[in-house]
């Protein structure tokens, strides 16, 4: 049991060489963190919680994007009704679809069939292997009504086209200059985590985050509400003025009175000529020849800017608009019309974010943190240490080597991987340090008893590890069994807890047991006990 | 060697284990049934993680005045503001409940408590967690503290016999059970770090008691005519050394935690702490001589499964 062959010898060695030059660039200088990054060799990532910074979870607007959805076929029905000179009786919205009643009984066919095509196939992700595409909607006939029902497939299909969409506009918001280390991820089905470390401020973040950014210019109705709590009138819609939320206007919503502001390529934040801040911005050539087409044919009529359903302005169209650049005025401030820049060429997000959690630390909370973790594993390794030496003299020391290859090992793992460690991380290392010396106690004991029951030193040394093995595994597995349950829950910080425990009883069973073993063999072979030393 | 090391327990100490586990049993039923008790009717004192809400740590420049504090937070209209100090006099910690309004509404409340506590006074830390992300949470939480006792039974199972993982997973039950208790007494916030806790409490208590199973399952081949009572006795307090000096290490390092770790982590190291205490006491107490209870059944199984020596040697 003591005999360790040339290779296992080699092979323990190399483990330890290995952990000691990966853990090194932790306790380096920056300066030489740096000269070992590109051989792959860097310090631990720190979690938000000692880096301080922001962690904000979105989540997509599931009713939001049912809504648009909804208003969208609403629109493509009434065209395909139109162009196929169908007559209809009223599109009712439900909030599970939309029906349409078709007046002429030998109409329905027809306008079955064109209507089926709007039903717009998705990829369903290819759960059932070949051929079952669902669609958005279910469609069906029921006597002269033709239904449309959301098919729960599609839309889930359609939320995670949109949180893929989501994500590369959610970067280019919090992120545009790209010197943030920002790392914005997808969790779960329909919600994105942003960690932006260093950050303080979230209410700036949150500002570009919060709002779709939908841009629009429509054209004003010919009526306008004389009063309160009047209708509009169809295809019209009312929206409210930013500035006075008791203002309403009505503004035209066919696809013909509107102007997409989807065509943008460019917004910045600049002033006007009498120096009020105002958003400028330029269409592409889709969208330049658009404006310039409904600016050109509806000179000297209102028209309104309306962005996330809020008129910002509604200027007169003094002239035609042909160079495909404008801008937007509303009574901002200068921050505002900048965040709105950033906002507006990140473009619209494809339906609304919620933000349902928020966890932000701030650098001198953080830093703190650091300085007590460090401090805690320090103080808490030296009474161990002191500990064991107390208890169990020169196999105490043994211990103890094995204990500090431990660390050395978890932190490289941490390190390696690129394992995030965070405060809870901490604690976990210091725990670890408390539990992974039971193993070494475990065997001390049997090797004691094995002894005094009248077995020589070298067989009750053998014994000892020998018999101990079993129980050791045994009670390492387990509590890897509720460190990695718990790696299943919760976010950042406590996911941040369950990985350093998991690898820490990795490192233990090694280092207590193995590298333990191999110490004392070469004890062993050099002093020849006669007793053993407990 | 000259210098000798120290034995903490002296060698052949013979606690009569299976005489005080009466006590034991009688004690820990006590305590189960207040946990429950103080459950039911005092309730745990749930943290933003589980219950949604808003709670920040601000620092302020000179020591806070906490009942100016907690006027001006209350005057906002978000219900009842908690206020305490946390860790040193220029620290407080605030918590605010979920408002009404669903997900979105939660964002309202710290740009007024930011307006309302003015620029002086630093944000160290602000968490907002939704009434959606909340229910997730504590859902999630349930599930893993019952995942993790579950699949603790099914490999003790698997090592050992049936009537050790009853006896280990009613030995954990007892632990979180009065970890629970206690944190319903001592009104302390019950958060995802106190899972956390939790969960590595299941985890080291466990341990223990697989360190004296693994005992009982070499003198139970070892010594075939030994009556299970004096068996069992005889097991816990061959490993008895290991139990306390392993509590012993365990517990410097997390004194040192306690002490020296910082406030936000006091909360999780406490939980660690009175943990360990239990899951010592109750891997001697409880975990082992339930087997007594099951134990006959497992002798007819032994005669079932290793008709050898066993049944015959049994009186």
């Amino acid at each position: 049991m003591l005999h360790f062959s040339k290779w296992k010898q080699f092979g323990i060695l190399l483990a330890v060489l290995i952990s000691i030059i990966v853990a090194l660039p932790n306790v380096l200088p920056a300066k030489y963190q740096d000269m070992l990054r590109p051989y792959g060799l860097k310090p631990m990532t720190l979690g938000l919680d000692l880096q301080g910074g922001v962690n904000i979870l979105l989540e997509i607007d599931r009713d939001d994007l049912k809504k648009r959805l909804t208003e969208q076929l609403v629109g493509d029905m009434r065209s395909t009704l139109r162009e196929g000179k169908i007559g209809y009786s009223g599109i009712n919205r439900a909030p599970d679809g939309v029906r349409v009643r078709i007046t002429k009984p030998e109409d329905v066919d027809k306008a079955e069939t064109e209507l089926r095509k709007l039903a717009q196939p998705v990829d369903a992700g290819g759960l059932f292997g070949g051929g079952t595409t669902a669609s958005l909607f279910d469609v069906k006939l029921e006597g002269q009504q033709v239904s449309f029902t959301f098919n729960e497939q599609g839309i889930d299909s359609k939320i995670q086209q949109a949180v893929s969409q989501s994500i590369k506009i959610v970067e280019k918001r919090v992120n545009p200059d790209g010197v943030v280390e920002a790392t914005i991820q997808q969790q779960g089905k329909d919600r994105i985590v942003v960690q932006l470390p260093g950050v303080q401020d979230s209410q700036e973040v949150k500002s570009r985050l919060d709002r779709t950014a939908k841009l629009t210019f429509q054209l004003l109705c010919e009526a306008q509400p004389t009063g309160q709590g009047q209708n509009p009138p169809p295809e019209c819609k009312s929206l409210v003025m930013k500035d006075d939320p008791a203002q309403t206007m009505w503004v035209q919503t066919s696809s013909r009175a509107t102007v997409d502001g989807a065509d943008l390529t460019d917004a910045r934040g600049s002033f006007d000529q009498s120096n009020q801040p105002v958003v400028s911005f330029r269409f592409n050539q889709k969208g330049a020849e658009r404006f310039g087409k409904l600016t050109r044919d509806n000179v000297g009529k209102p028209f309104a800017i309306v962005l996330d359903d809020l008129i910002m302005s509604a200027p007169r169209i003094n002239e035609p608009i042909l160079g495909g650049s404008g801008q937007i005025s509303g009574s901002f401030t200068v921050e505002e019309t900048n965040s709105l820049a950033v906002v507006l060429r990140s473009g619209a997000l494809p339906a609304k974010l919620t933000i349902v959690e928020e966890r932000t630390v701030g650098p001198s909370l953080g830093s703190d943190s650091i300085k007590a973790g460090f401090n805690a594993s320090i103080i808490g390794l030296v009474l161990v240490v002191i500990f064991m030496i107390i208890a169990y003299g020169l196999f105490g020391i043994f211990a103890n080597i094995a204990l500090l290859l431990n660390l050395i090992m978890l932190i490289a793992v941490m390190s390696f991987f690129g394992f995030t460690m965070t405060l809870p991380g901490i604690a976990a290392i210091v725990l670890t340090m408390g539990m992974a010396v039971d193993s070494n106690v475990i065997i001390f004991e049997r090797m004691r008893e094995e002894w005094r029951n009248g077995r020589s030193a070298m067989s009750a040394i053998e014994t000892g590890f020998k018999s101990a093995f079993a129980t050791i595994f045994d009670s390492n597995f387990t509590a890897l069994i509720a460190a990695v349950v718990l790696f299943g829950v919760g976010s950042g910080p406590v996911k941040g807890f369950a990985i350093a425990h998991v690898v820490g009883i990795l490192t233990t069973v090694f280092t207590a047991y193995t590298v333990t073993r191999y110490i004392v063999s070469l004890w062993v072979g050099w002093a020849k006990p006669k007793e053993v030393p407990l | 060697m000259k210098f000798k090391p120290i034995r903490f327990i002296p060698d052949d100490t013979r606690f009569p284990i299976m005489r005080l586990s009466r006590f034991g049993f009688f004690f820990s039923g006590l305590l189960s049934l207040a946990s429950v008790l103080l459950f039911v009717f005092v309730g745990l004192n749930v943290g933003v993680d589980f219950k949604g809400g808003t709670v920040m740590t601000v620092r302020t420049a000179d020591a806070a005045n906490i009942e100016q504090l907690r006027e001006q937070v209350s005057s906002l209209g978000f219900g009842q503001a908690e206020i305490q100090e946390f860790g040193s006099p220029r620290d407080v910690l605030i918590r605010l409940p979920a408002v009404e309004g669903g997900d979105e509404a939660q964002q309202t409340t710290i740009a007024k408590v930011k307006e309302a506590l003015g620029p002086g006074v630093e944000f160290r830390s602000v968490e907002v967690v939704g009434p959606k992300v909340s229910s997730e949470l504590a859902e999630q939480s349930i599930l893993a503290v019952v995942f993790a006792i579950g699949g603790i039974l099914f490999y003790v199972w698997f090592r050992f016999e049936w009537q050790f993982a009853a006896g280990a997973v009613l030995s954990l039950l007892h632990d979180v059970l009065i970890t629970i208790g206690i944190f319903c007494l001592l009104r302390i916030e019950f958060n995802l770090q106190i899972i956390a806790a939790i969960l590595t409490i299941v985890g080291y208590s466990l341990n223990d008691t697989v360190v004296v199973f693994d005992r009982i399952r070499e003198y139970m081949r070892k010594y075939k005519s030994m009556n299970l009572a004096d068996l069992i006795d005889f097991s816990i307090n061959s490993v008895f050394p290991r139990t306390i000096l392993t509590s012993v290490t365990t517990m410097l390092a997390l004194v040192a935690l306690y002490a020296f770790g910082g406030e936000v982590l006091r909360g999780f190291t406490f939980t660690m702490i009175l943990g360990v205490l239990i899951g010592t006491y109750s891997s001697i107490f409880i975990a082992s001589p339930v087997l007594i209870l099951l134990g006959t059944v497992m002798s007819e199984k032994k005669t079932v499964t290793e008709a050898k020596a066993a049944a015959a040697a049994r009186p």
